[in-house]
C-alpha cells in the first residue's frame, strides 16, 4: 500500500498531460475562494488539454456539437409544420427518396428527413433530462452513504442493490405503463431507473477522498458537514460524475428509443423512436421501405456512439481506476 | 466467514431483495396516482361508475392496506396472479407457462452461443491486443453497442425476409412455425429451426461484443501477471502459457458475466420477439402493454425478476466456490 499522501489528488489535476504551456502571470489570489476557483479552472483546463489529445474523443465531441446543432436549429431546417399529418407540405405516401424528400416519405406523406431533424430535439431532451435525475439521485445517494457511512450507508447501499438487479427494461415498462404517456413521464422513468450504478461509483470515490488530509485538516478546523460536502468532496467527485453522465446520456437516449418502439412514448411528440415504431407498426420493414427504418436509426446509432466515445475519453483521464493503468 | 456462513447470508440477501419487489409490485399498482380499477378499465366500453366500482370491491380494493397487503402476498406465494385481461378466461399462471418454451428455446441457445463465440473472440484480440484484429472487433463492438436491438432486428428482417433488392426472401418473416402446416417431427422441428433463425442470429450478434470486451479486458490484466514471466522464463509455449494459464485465470470475471447473462433467459428478448412475432414472454410483455393487461404485466415483471435474482444468487454461490478470495473479503 502506498502511503495516501502519494495518492494524486484532483487540485493536482491528472499526472498525463501536465506540462502547461507558458500563459501570462497568474493573477494573485486575494482570498481562498478565488484560490480555490483558479486552481478549479486550471485543473478543468489540464482535463481539456488531455482530452484533446484523444482522437476518438474528438470526433465523438464533434458528431455531438452537429446533432446539437441540429437540434437547436431544427426550425431553420425543417418547418414544423411537417411534423403535421395534415400538411400540404406533405407528398404521397410512402414515397422512396426523391429530390423534394430527400430521405422519403412516411405513411402520412411526412418527410422523413423533417422527422428526424426534428426528433433529435426529442430524443436529446429526453436524454439529457433522463440523465440529469439520474445524476441527481445517484450523486446524493452516493455522496450520504460514502460520506456518513454507518447505518445509513448500509441502508442506502442496500436499496441500491436492490434497484441495481431489478432489470431495467421490465421496470420501466411497468412504470410507463402504469403512468399515462408523455415525454416527462418517460423522462422520469428512465431517470429513476438509471442511478444505481451512479450510486456505486460515487459512493466508492467519496470514500477516498473523505480519508485525504485535507478533508481531514478542514474537520479539524471546525468545518460542519455540509461544507466538507460541497467544498471538498464534491468537487473532487465532480469531475467522475461528468464522465458517468457523458455515458449514461447514451443509455438514456437508447432506452427512450426502445420504449418509444414498445409503443410507451408521448404519442404526441416526434423522437427517434416513435418514428420507427410508426414505421414498423405500420409494416414499412416487411414493405422494403428502408428509407423510413434507416435514417432514425442511424441517427441513434451516431449520437450513442458518439457519447459513448466522449464518455470513454473522459473516464481514462478521469476514473483513477483506469488511470494507473 | 466460513462456506456455509457465506452462502446463507447471499440467500437471505436473495430472499430480501424478492421481498423488495414484491412491496415494490404491490405498491406500484396501488398507490400510483389515480384509481387501479379505473385504470384498469380505462379506455374500454365498461368503462363507468358502477364498473369501477364493482371491480375495486373484486379486487379488494376498498379493505385496508395491510390487508391487501396480506391477500396480495399469499397470492404471489401461490402463484395466482389473477386473469388476463386481453386473452379473456385464462389465468396468467397459465398464459405465461405457455410462452415460456419459445422464449427459453431461443434465448438460452443464443446466449450459450453468443458467449461462445464472444469469448473467443475476446481470448484473440486480448492476446494481441492493439493488432488489427483486436481493433476492429473492439470497433464492431462499440457500434453494436450503440445500435438499438430492435433496430438492428427491422433491419435483418427487412434483408433477410423482407426479400430487399439483391437478396431474396431467405426466412419467414416471423412467429414460432408456419401456421397451419401440419408437420410432425424432423420437419416440424426444421420449420421451427428456420423460424428461430433470425432472431437467433441478431441476439447472439448484439450480446457478442459484450462478453468479448469483459473477456479482452480480463484476459490482458492477467497476463501481465508475474506467473506468466515465469512460465515464459521457463520456456513454456506461447499457445500452452494462453491456453493453459492465462484463459484458466481469466474466465473467472466472464464466468460470472456469462451466469449474470442467464438472469435475463426470460426477459431478454422482448424487443427482438416483437420484432419478429416471436410468441414467448417478450411478445406477451407487448401484447400486455398494449392492451393495458395489468395482472399479466405484474406477473411478467415478478418472473423476469425472480430470474435475474436467483442468477445473481447462483453466480455469488458459484464463484466464491471458485476463487475463495471472495468469501474472505
Amino acid at each position: 500500500m502506498r502511503p495516501p499522501e502519494a495518492l494524486p489528488t484532483w487540485e493536482e489535476g491528472p499526472p498525463v498531460g501536465t506540462e502547461l504551456e507558458p500563459g501570462p502571470p497568474p493573477e494573485v489570489p486575494r482570498n481562498p475562494r478565488q484560490i480555490a476557483w483558479t486552481r478549479r479552472r486550471a485543473s478543468w483546463g489540464r482535463i481539456w488539454r488531455t482530452y484533446r489529445k484523444n482522437t476518438l474523443g474528438m470526433i465523438g465531441l464533434a458528431v455531438l456539437i452537429l446533432f446539437a446543432l441540429v437540434a437547436i436549429f431544427a426550425p431553420l431546417l425543417a418547418s414544423k409544420e411537417g411534423l403535421k399529418a395534415t400538411c400540404p407540405c406533405n407528398g404521397i405516401p410512402f414515397s422512396p427518396p426523391s429530390l423534394n424528400y430527400p430521405l422519403g416519405t412516411d405513411n402520412y406523406g411526412r418527410s422523413v428527413l423533417t422527422l428526424t431533424i426534428w426528433g433529435t430535439r426529442v430524443s436529446l431532451t429526453v436524454g439529457l433530462f433522463a440523465t440529469a435525475i439520474s445524476m441527481f439521485i445517484g450523486s446524493f445517494i452516493g455522496i450520504v452513504a460514502g460520506y456518513r457511512g454507518g447505518v445509513s450507508e448500509s441502508v442506502l447501499m442496500r436499496f441500491t442493490d436492490w434497484f441495481l438487479v431489478i432489470p431495467f427494461l421490465p421496470l420501466a415498462i411497468v412504470l410507463a405503463s402504469v403512468l399515462s404517456p408523455s415525454l416527462g413521464v418517460i423522462i422520469v422513468v428512465i431517470g429513476i431507473t438509471s442511478w444505481p450504478s451512479t450510486a456505486r461509483i460515487v459512493r466508492a470515490q467519496v470514500l477516498t477522498v473523505k480519508t485525504r488530509p485535507y478533508v481531514e485538516r478542514s474537520r479539524a478546523l471546525g468545518a460542519s458537514g455540509w461544507h466538507l460536502n460541497t467544498r471538498h468532496i464534491l468537487p473532487n467527485v465532480g469531475p467522475l460524475i461528468f464522465a458517468n453522465t457523458i455515458l449514461t446520456v447514451a443509455i438514456a437516449i437508447l432506452s427512450e428509443s426502445t420504449l418509444a418502439f414498445l409503443g410507451l412514448g408521448d404519442p404526441l411528440s416526434t423522437s427517434w423512436g416513435t418514428t420507427l415504431q410508426n414505421a414498423f407498426s405500420s409494416g414499412a420493414a416487411y414493405a422494403g421501405q428502408w428509407w423510413w427504418i434507416v435514417p432514425p436509426g442511424l441517427a441513434i446509432v451516431f449520437v450513442v456512439l458518439a457519447f459513448t466515445l466522449c464518455g470513454f475519453a473522459l473516464d481514462e483521464i478521469l476514473n483513477p481506476k483506469l488511470r494507473q493503468r | 466467514m466460513g462456506t456455509r456462513r457465506y452462502i446463507l447470508s447471499k440467500v437471505l440477501q436473495a430472499l430480501l431483495t424478492l421481498a423488495f419487489v414484491m412491496v415494490f409490485n404491490f405498491f406500484l399498482f396501488r398507490v400510483i396516482p389515480g384509481d387501479p380499477a379505473a385504470l384498469l378499465l380505462r379506455g374500454t366500453a365498461a368503462f363507468n361508475p358502477e364498473n369501477v366500482e364493482r371491480v375495486t370491491h373484486e379486487l379488494g380494493l376498498d379493505k385496508p392496506l395491510p390487508q391487501q397487503f396480506l391477500v396480495y402476498a399469499q397470492d404471489t406465494f401461490t402463484l395466482n396472479f389473477g386473469d388476463s385481461f386481453f386473452l379473456k378466461g385464462q389465468d396468467v399462471k397459465t398464459v405465461i407457462a405457455d410462452r415460456i418454451w419459445p422464449t427459453l428455446l431461443l434465448v438460452a441457445t443464443s446466449t450459450l452461443a453468443s458467449a461462445a463465440l464472444g469469448l473467443l473472440i475476446g481470448i484473440y484480440s486480448g492476446w494481441r491486443h492493439g493488432s488489427r484484429f483486436d481493433v476492429g472487433a473492439q470497433g464492431f463492438t462499440l457500434f453494436v453497442y450503440s445500435m438499438p436491438e430492435f433496430w438492428f432486428g427491422i433491419l435483418v428482417l427487412m434483408a433477410f425476409a423482407g426479400g430487399i433488392g439483391p437478396f431474396p426472401s431467405l426466412f419467414p418473416a416471423g412467429g414460432y412455425a408456419t401456421p397451419g402446416a401440419d408437420l410432425s417431427g424432423l420437419g416440424h422441428a426444421a420449420d421451427v429451426l428456420n423460424h428461430l433463425a433470425l432472431p437467433w442470429f441478431v441476439l447472439v450478434v448484439a450480446y457478442m461484443g459484450e462478453y468479448s470486451l469483459i473477456m479482452r479486458n480480463s484476459l490482458i490484466d492477467v497476463m501481465n501477471d508475474d506467473f506468466v514471466m515465469t512460465a515464459r522464463a521457463k520456456g513454456v509455449r506461447e499457445k500452452q502459457i494462453l491456453w493453459r494459464h492465462v484463459v484458466p485465470n481469466a474466465m473467472l470475471p466472464t464466468f460470472t458475466v456469462v451466469l449474470l447473462s442467464l438472469g435475463f433467459i426470460f426477459g431478454g428478448a422482448i424487443t427482438v420477439e416483437y420484432v419478429f412475432s416471436y410468441p414467448g414472454l417478450g411478445l406477451l410483455t407487448v401484447q400486455a402493454i398494449d392492451s393495458k393487461d395489468f395482472p399479466l404485466l405484474q406477473g411478467l415483471f415478478l418472473l423476469f425478476s425472480a430470474a435475474v435474482i436467483i442468477a445473481n444468487l447462483v453466480a455469488d454461490i458459484l464463484y466464491s466456490q471458485l476463487d475463495p478470495r471472495v468469501r474472505a473479503g
